[in-house]
């Protein structure tokens, strides 16, 4: 079951696609949102989240800056400040 | 009555005019489309923090102990307007609105016995606060070397802001600035930024308890400044859109009446030419009857 995955800046919606998995670096530590995850909300670290699109295959990277995740039963939104690439 | 020469000169400097002002109106128009685009996409953002905040705030009770940002700082002597105008002229009445809706705050805050501190962003409303409260201007942010105000200027107001709350520059601080209603109407707008007025709660959607990490009052207080450069980042597009709007407009018009100055100048060449034919006639036809 895939997982939805928004991205999210105050200049528009970065992307919204259907994924497996995120990991994402909050500030208490990374965690990992599949599908299905309970309602669950974090600040984030900056860093890089790591979108995998399919379950082995290799992990595509994005750097944000100043972001904030939400994860709901629509799925994964992440809010963040700036976004690198 | 002028020369034919003189009023051919009138026509022609009307002309030019025209032309400035026509040319003026399609900048805006093209202009004004892409503004809109970039307040729509900020709308998701935008949208989905606001009922973050709301779902937050809800859960917590404001108290002492909360975040300056949102409980305030326990009096309201010194209130900051931020007034939010464009660097550019030929738009009308824009700015002059702006500002005329933030000098009735100011004296009714005075009239009251508050102090009132401004804070500028933008060019075109300095002179006019300059002029009435020379020695109450906190300070002017120059947006005059970005081409539209974007997230980075919303931030860095931001950022000062905050600055100065924590600094107790200021207790209460307002933003003016132009809401976009369509290319004829921008309303001047006057909307408490600090403290934070919490936003409504909304109905929870999901019966789920959300796990919060940090806890809730360490995710709001993070939140908080954010929900700011949001708020200051979408009165900044609006602003640029009711700037191209009310461009539009005073360009049309201005457009329109220099069509109606042409026409009258034209009439008034014509009947002064004909006038000067006809005494011309007149001088011959009197001369060859003398004969």
């Amino acid at each position: 079951m895939p997982l939805h995955f928004e991205l999210v800046t105050p200049a528009k919606l970065v992307r919204s696609e259907e994924v497996h998995m995120v990991v994402v670096p909050g500030t208490e530590g990374e965690f990992g949102v599949l599908a299905g995850h309970a309602p669950f909300m974090s600040t984030i670290a900056d860093g890089a989240l790591k979108v995998y699109k399919t379950e082995n295959g290799a992990p595509e990277e994005i750097r944000i800056t100043g972001g904030f995740a939400e994860v709901g039963d629509a799925g994964l939104t992440v809010l963040a400040e700036h976004v690198e690439g | 009555m002028a020369s034919l020469k003189e009023l051919k000169g009138r026509i022609n400097s009307v002309k030019s005019t025209q032309k400035i002002t026509k040319a003026k109106q399609m900048v805006a128009a093209a202009k004004l489309r892409k503004a809109q685009a970039a307040a729509e996409d900020a709308r998701p953002y935008a949208t989905r923090l606001a009922q973050v905040m709301a779902s937050l705030a809800s859960k917590i009770t404001v108290s002492e102990n909360s975040p300056k940002l949102l409980a305030g700082t326990g009096s309201d002597k010194v209130h900051l307007l931020v007034v939010a105008n464009s660097d550019k002229g030929l738009c009308g009445a824009f700015n002059a609105n702006i500002v005329k809706a933030a000098r009735v705050k100011a004296q009714e805050l005075e009239a009251q016995g508050k102090t009132v501190l401004f804070y500028l962003v933008g060019r075109k409303g300095r002179p006019v606060i300059r002029r009435e409260y020379p020695d109450q201007i906190a300070h002017m942010f120059d947006t005059s070397d970005v081409r539209y105000p974007g997230f980075n200027e919303a931030e860095r107001v931001a950022d000062e802001l905050v600055a100065m709350y924590e600094a107790g520059k200021f207790d209460v601080a307002h933003l003016f600035y132009a809401k976009f209603r369509s290319a004829l109407v921008q309303e001047p707008t006057d909307q408490q930024i600090i403290p934070v007025p919490a936003p409504k709660a909304v109905a929870v959607t999901s019966d789920a308890v959300t796990e919060y990490e940090p806890d809730e009052e360490e995710i709001l207080a993070a939140l908080l400044p954010r929900y700011l450069k949001t708020q200051l980042f979408g009165a900044l597009l609006e602003n640029a859109a009711s700037e191209q709007g009310a461009s539009m407009t005073a360009m049309d018009n201005a457009t329109r009446n220099a069509g109606d100055l042409i026409k009258k100048l034209t009439i008034v060449y014509n009947r002064t030419r004909q006038a000067a034919i006809t005494t011309e006639l007149v001088e011959i036809i009197a001369g060859a009857e003398a004969l």
